[in-house]
């Protein structure tokens, strides 16, 4: 195992120059003035173009920028927007409110998702699993800005329970209904695959074999059914994970969060190619990593799966 | 202990009687057992011999309480532990003789066992579970438990997982989880047909000296008549959900008193026959959807005859312990 892992972290390598590369030509190679629209209406008087185009080595080939860029990368140092902020600083700023409200997303879709699954896979056909089947598929069809306008509205505005905003300090009881909402689509797949694979396991000859052990019921599900039927759901989970820390701009931007997604997002439309590049370099990382973390736990929950 | 102190004395440990269970399934009504009796004492190894389907699985997962309800219904008879009817007890106290009272052993050690768990946490629960021991009495009990089914370094294997175990190590580690509990009966369901032939005789050695020790009573369900006739006291043939001949084991494989018996017997290659053709059973076994009326068998009977047809041949002592289900049982036992 502790091979395996590190033969994927050295594949992250080529991983991570080969995407840095890309972004960072397609920021900084696109045609036309990297200064447009930065100055206001009027052009950008020549002593600041000089400054700039100094700072950010654009008079370089795009390859010798790139390898400079990387050595700062490498030390740390994110580079600079164009009015001087430091991109590290932003993403400080803004990752950490990201992560928690992707922890509140995983916790609610793990929490209700395997609990609905669960009940419905035990109980088979009947009322319960028509209404699960029917509110996963609500889910499932409704986009996320629906969702979340809804809920805004009739929550925050309509009944007055919760703030229709989030505040800056993104305390964990106001990111409940963010993380509802963005939550909301994979908890309706979690249950369902919760659902799919109890109702396979059920009838397992292992289970039989714990029923005739004469295990008390509560032990026969939750521990021997359970943690077989778990597995493809907590890799799905993990697969999720890695998708939400990439920032949701479509949660953060209904509840006015300010999170990395909202930071991409605007950072792409002002053409700020320091940040881009910083921020997707960031969330490829982490998005390998997660993918790792996935394959490692997989491992851990099944033992039969090897790697060596 | 309180279950043997309780033991009304004159009767056998296990008596089952007279069970029905169907299958309710989309196809139609299923009747996969139509009156099954058999008993068991303390010591005593009984076998259950029948072609695939004949009821024999059904029938033990009727006994521990494991049938998948539904399709299965148990439509009537009795399963008396000491003289206790389990199928009409609470579900706690029939959880309570799980294990304890009466354990099964899986054809099927792989699938039976939770792949996801050790072999020593899947014996461990039990002992934690069910008798309060420690996390760290229940392991030393376990170890104890691998070494007594001979499992080589049981002390190391304790921790590996089913997955790297070989199959005839399972099987054992299978028999060790279920003696933990100390057991009465013990139901071993084709203990050995997913081994090679020279595992399975040392399972079948295994099994039979840990039931002489302990005295436990056996039912060992098989198709393999050659394990059977060196291990069983008394065998049970099933045909049909039906148990159509009972009898100990010599005179069963002396003089069968059931035509079913007859082509069972005459199936089993013979050293003095080598070479020539296995003769197999003609025909195939009822549909349990849809049984033939009179004898189960008669389609496929070399002796069947006009009441064959028509009548049910209900069960016929032939002296002691001595039983078939023919209309001519006497004269099927009498010609050998
Ligand atoms: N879950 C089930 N659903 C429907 N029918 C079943 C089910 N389990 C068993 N049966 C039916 O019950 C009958 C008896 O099955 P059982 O498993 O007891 O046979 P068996 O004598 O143990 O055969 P084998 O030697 O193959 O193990 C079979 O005809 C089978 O089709
Ligand atoms: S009752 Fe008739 S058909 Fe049935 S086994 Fe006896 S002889 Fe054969
Ligand atoms: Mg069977």
């Amino acid at each position: 195992m502790g091979r395996y892992v590190l033969r994927r972290l050295l594949q992250f390598i080529p991983v991570f120059l080969g995407t840095t590369f890309l972004i960072y030509t397609m920021v900084w190679a696109v045609p036309g003035d990297p200064f447009a629209g930065k100055c206001g209406e009027r052009p950008c008087p020549d002593a600041f173009v000089t400054v700039m185009t100094e700072r950010f080595n654009l008079n370089d080939p795009l390859l010798v920028q790139y390898v400079k860029y990387l050595g700062q990368l490498l030390q740390g140092n994110f580079g600079e927007t164009f009015s001087g902020v430091p991109v590290g600083q932003l993403i400080v700023d803004a990752y950490p409110t990201t992560v928690k409200l992707a922890v509140v997303a995983l916790v609610i879709e793990a929490v209700i998702g395997i609990s609905a699954g669960l009940l419905t896979g035990l109980r088979g056909r009947g009322f319960l699993d028509n209404l699960v089947l029917v509110s996963t598929l609500f889910l499932i069809a409704i986009p996320t800005f629906v969702t979340g306008y809804v809920l805004q509205i009739l929550l925050g505005l309509r009944w007055g329970i919760i703030d229709p905003t989030v505040s800056s300090e993104a305390a964990w009881g106001e990111l409940l209904v963010p993380g509802f909402v963005l939550g909301s689509l994979s908890m309706a797949y979690v249950a369902r695959l919760t659902r799919t694979s109890i109702a396979e396991n059920l009838r397992a000859d292992y289970v039989r074999t714990a029923v005739a052990k004469g295990l008390p019921p509560r032990r026969v599900v939750g521990i021997h059914l359970l943690r077989n039927s778990v597995i493809p759901v907590i890799t799905f989970m993990g697969t999720d994970l890695g998708a939400l820390m990439g920032g949701a701009i479509v949660t953060e931007g209904v509840f006015n969060i300010r999170g990395i997604g909202g930071l991409l997002f605007r950072s792409i439309l002002t053409k700020e190619g320091v940040t881009v590049t910083g921020v997707v370099t960031l969330l490829v990382i982490v998005y390998l990593l997660m993918n790792l973390l996935v394959d490692v736990l997989y491992a851990v929950l099944d033992p039969r799966i090897r790697y060596d | 202990m309180s279950a043997s102190m309780s033991r009304v004395d004159d009767q056998p440990l296990l008596v089952v009687s007279d069970l029905q269970v169907e299958f309710r399934t989309s196809d139609g009504v299923a009747k996969v057992l139509n009156g099954v009796s058999y008993h068991v004492d303390a010591g005593e190894t009984m076998a259950v011999l029948g072609e695939s389907g004949s009821g024999k699985s059904v029938t033990a997962q009727t006994i521990m309480g494991i049938l998948d309800t539904p399709p299965a219904h148990v439509t009537g008879g009795s399963v008396r532990f000491h003289g206790e009817d389990l199928l009409t007890v609470s579900p706690e106290r029939r959880r309570e003789v799980r294990g304890s009272g009466i354990a099964m052993i899986f054809q099927d050690a792989l699938s039976a066992l939770n792949p996801v768990f050790t072999i020593g946490f899947q014996i461990a629960e039990q002992l934690r579970l069910r008798q309060g021991m420690t996390r760290r009495e229940a392991r030393r009990r376990t170890i104890e438990l691998l070494d007594l089914v001979r499992i080589p370094h049981a002390a190391r294997r304790v921790d590996e997982y089913p997955h790297e175990f070989s199959g005839g190590m399972r099987q054992r580690a299978m028999i060790a989880m279920s003696l933990a509990l100390d057991p009465e009966v013990l139901i071993a369901d084709e203990p050995t047909t997913a081994l090679d032939v020279t595992v399975q005789a040392q399972i079948m050695d295994l099994l039979k000296e840990i039931q002489d020790e302990r005295q436990m009573g056996l039912i060992l369900i098989t198709h393999d008549l050659g394990v059977v006739a060196e291990v069983a006291d008394r065998i049970a043939v099933m045909y049909a959900g039906r148990i159509v001949e009972e009898a100990d084991a010599r005179s069963l494989y002396r003089r069968p008193a059931h035509p079913y018996t007859e082509a069972l017997l005459d199936s089993i290659p013979r050293l003095d026959l080598k070479g020539q053709q296995l003769r197999t059973i003609r025909g195939t076994p009822p549909s349990l959807l849809n049984v033939p009326p009179g004898c189960p068998f008669h389609p496929r009977c070399p002796r069947a005859a006009e009441p064959c047809r028509t009548t049910l041949p209900t069960r016929v002592a032939l002296g002691v312990g001595r039983a078939s289900a023919c209309h001519f049982a006497e004269e099927v036992v009498s010609r050998g």
